[in-house]
Formats: structure tokens, C-alpha cells, sequence
């Protein structure tokens, strides 16, 4: 890249639009809010910096693949990406379409109003919005979810279980 | 800074990880209820992959060819420096919940430390562990209090777990010498560390209805490699497939 650098850029972010996450594949990786940083560098290569929601989070070698494929794909071979730890991944990056897309999925979205899981034993959890039938009559099942990003939920109104994608 | 005793003191945090998380691995698909199988499958992962990045940092401190992997799967017994209380078996849901506790009330001070620590890699696994230990907590805190707060067979079962683990809790607040000397560049502080830990489980198990042992003997010797016999059996599964198959992969 040379110098048409910002436009190369802008093209690149473009592209990881339409990477999904493997486990939530309404998801791109940008609306997740994990890609950190995309620049290019002095020999003419492409990085990219993403940062792993959870530290077990088994999807991030998958999207790293499918990072480069889909930049291959596109005339982009030489691709570096970086793995950058802090600042530690919170769910205030998700973007409101990423947001939209998850209810629209079936899964409710984080809060608007950022509450992480607090150390209080005990303490009572933030009201949940359903994401079938908008009731905020939920309540928790478990803190632990079908993956590490999510807490399982149940609607008293409409009984449906569902998934929440936990503030983080 | 002495890297030789950064290098044992990163080790020893990567093998905390590892080795719980691999005892906590052994309930998936044997939970008491689907919920919980589902918990503490997640907080076994959740481990998994702090290790890693611990051991990924080791890596590239020792910087003579070793991997994640080869820290991992080729080190034997005495090379292992994680705290005994990790390795024990996991008994039944009283000792894996409380054994959990003691541990994730150990990291969860510590990483809190961390997090300001002037080496910045450090800093950052333990703000990024730090965010997913606060879940470890409350959730094996809550468990501690439900059986010991709960029926009479919850608090015999409980009781006996205190009994059984109270002894190896010893070395989750007791230096072992690389990390005293190193402490200065960590800048951890360990009596402010075993402090922490002795409030809050104190908190904790009066909600529960239990009493600290008597006992002060404590056990010793996993931070400097002299493990239960434990450990071999789970370094035996866990290691398997690398050493009958030297570089496998898939």
C-alpha cells in the first residue's frame, strides 16, 4: 500500500464487515467491536489488531483464518494480525446495528447501560429485556451460557428461554 | 529484575490456570444439573485461556524455542509449579465449588494487583483474567453459601470439603522465594494479598455457617515443583497425545 493508504484502509474495513463471528454469524467482526486497529505498515503490509472477547474464546483462531482469507481474496496477501490484550475487550465497543442484528437473532443484547457482573453475592441482576416479546419480566438462569459471552434467561411473560449477551 | 525468577513466577501463574482449569474440565457432561455442568464448563475455559496467554508470555521471556505448547504438554512433574490445592481431585460438587473459591478469591486479589504492574504484559493478562475471575467468584461464593446455608446434607458435605481443602490454602498467600524476590518488579504485594484473601473468605464462610479450622499446619512444596501424586495422572491424560505423538496436530 502506498499512497493510497487511507482509502486502502477504509476499503479494509470494509471487508471485515463481512467477516462473521462463527459462533453468532449475524455478527461481523467489526460489530463486535474486536477489530482494534487496522494500519499498514512500512514493508507494505497489512495490520490488524483484534483483541479476544473472553481469554478462552475458541472462535478467535477461526476468525483470524477468516480474516485472511477474506483479504486474500481481495489482492491483500500479506496481512499481519496482532493480538492486543488491553485495553481489555468490553461489550461498550459492540456496535447498535451489531445490537439490532442480535435481538432481530433471538439473542438480547447488552445493556445499553453498561453493568458488569458484580462481586456482591447475591445481588440482585439488571432486568433483561425479552428479545421475543419485549417484556422485562425475565429472569436469570445462569450467569454461564451456551458460550463464554452470554448468561441464560427465561421470560416470565411469554416462557421462552433465551440467550443475553452479558455486559462485559 | 531477575528473569530467571520472572520467567518461574509466570510459569507458576500459567500452571494455577491450567491445571484447575483441567480439573474443572473433568465435569463437562457430568454436572449435577445442566445449568451448572454448563458453569463450570465455562469458567474451565475461561482458565484454559489465561493460561495460554501466560504461557505465551513465558514463552517469549525464555525465548529458546518453547511454545505455549511445549510448556503445556512436554514439562514433567517437578517442572510444574502450580499450588497444590489446584491438583487434588475434584471430589464432589462441595470440594470442586469451594476449592474454586479459595482460588478465584486468590486471582481475583492478585490480578487486581497486576493490573497496575509496571511490566505491561502482565498488566494486561491479569485486566483482561481479572474481568472473567469476577464471575469465578461470585458464583463459587454463591455455591458456598447455598451448601453451607442449606440442608443438612449440603452443610456435612461443605464442612468435610473445608476440612479436606483448609490445609493446602496455605501456598495461595505463602511466596515461594522467586516471587518475593521479583515482587519489588511486579509490584505485588503480598501481605496486603493475604489479607485480602483471609477477609473475604472469612466473610464468606460465616454467611455459610462455617468456622475456619483450627489447624495452621499448612501444606507446601507445588510453587517450587514437590506436587501430590495428583499431578502425574493429570499431566498422564493431559498430555498423552503429545508424547506418544510428538508434534500433533489437527
Amino acid at each position: 500500500m502506498t499512497g493510497t493508504d487511507a482509502i486502502e484502509i477504509e476499503k479494509i474495513w470494509h471487508l471485515l464487515e463481512s467477516v462473521s463471528d462463527p459462533e453468532l454469524p449475524v455478527l461481523s467482526v467489526v460489530d463486535l467491536g474486536i477489530i482494534r486497529s487496522v494500519s499498514a505498515t512500512d514493508d507494505d503490509e497489512v495490520e490488524i489488531a483484534i483483541t479476544p472477547t473472553y481469554s478462552g474464546c475458541p472462535a478467535i483462531t477461526r476468525i483470524e483464518w477468516d480474516i485472511r482469507i477474506k483479504l486474500a481474496e481481495n489482492g491483500y496477501n500479506k496481512v499481519k494480525i496482532v493480538s492486543k490484550l488491553s485495553p481489555a475487550w468490553t461489550t461498550g465497543w459492540m456496535t447498535e446495528s451489531g445490537k439490532q442484528k442480535l435481538k432481530a437473532y433471538g439473542i438480547a443484547p447488552p445493556n445499553a447501560l453498561q453493568q458488569v457482573c458484580s462481586t456482591d453475592l447475591f445481588a440482585a441482576d439488571e432486568a433483561v429485556q425479552c428479545p421475543r416479546c419485549n417484556s422485562y419480566r425475565t429472569h436469570l438462569i445462569s450467569r454461564f451460557g451456551s458460550t463464554a459471552c452470554k448468561a441464560f434467561y427465561r421470560c416470565n411473560d411469554c416462557l421462552e428461554p433465551f440467550d443475553y449477551f452479558k455486559c462485559h | 529484575m531477575n528473569k530467571e525468577h520472572l520467567i518461574q513466577y509466570v510459569l507458576h501463574l500459567a500452571d494455577n490456570a491450567l491445571i484447575l482449569g483441567h480439573r474443572n474440565s473433568e465435569w463437562t457432561g457430568h454436572g449435577p444439573i445442566l445449568e451448572q455442568d454448563i458453569a463450570i464448563s465455562n469458567i474451565a475455559l475461561d482458565l484454559v485461556g489465561q493460561a495460554r496467554n501466560f504461557y505465551q508470555y513465558a514463552a517469549t521471556l525464555k525465548a529458546d524455542g518453547s511454545t505455549e505448547d511445549t510448556l503445556a504438554y512436554l514439562r514433567d512433574v517437578p517442572d510444574y509449579k502450580n499450588c497444590l490445592l489446584t491438583e487434588l481431585d475434584k471430589g464432589d460438587w462441595a470440594v470442586t465449588t469451594l476449592r474454586q473459591f479459595f482460588v478465584s478469591t486468590s486471582q481475583f486479589y492478585l490480578y487486581e494487583q497486576l493490573k497496575d504492574s509496571s511490566d505491561d504484559t502482565l498488566a494486561s493478562i491479569a485486566g483482561k483474567s481479572s474481568k472473567e475471575v469476577a464471575y469465578h467468584l461470585r458464583w463459587s461464593g454463591e455455591w458456598v453459601i447455598r451448601l453451607g446455608d442449606g440442608t443438612e446434607e449440603s452443610h456435612r458435605r461443605i464442612a468435610h470439603a473445608l476440612e479436606y481443602l483448609w490445609p493446602y490454602t496455605g501456598e495461595l498467600t505463602t511466596p515461594a522465594p522467586y516471587e518475593e524476590t521479583i515482587s519489588g518488579y511486579t509490584g505485588v504485594n503480598i501481605s496486603l494479598l493475604k489479607q485480602n484473601w483471609i477477609t473475604h473468605i472469612q466473610n464468606v464462610l460465616t454467611l455459610a455457617r462455617l468456622t475456619l479450622p483450627a489447624g495452621t499446619w499448612m501444606q507446601s512444596g507445588g510453587k517450587e515443583g514437590r506436587h501430590t501424586e495428583h499431578l502425574g495422572y493429570i499431566l498422564a491424560e493431559m498430555q498423552y497425545l503429545q508424547r506418544a505423538y510428538p508434534g500433533c496436530e489437527w
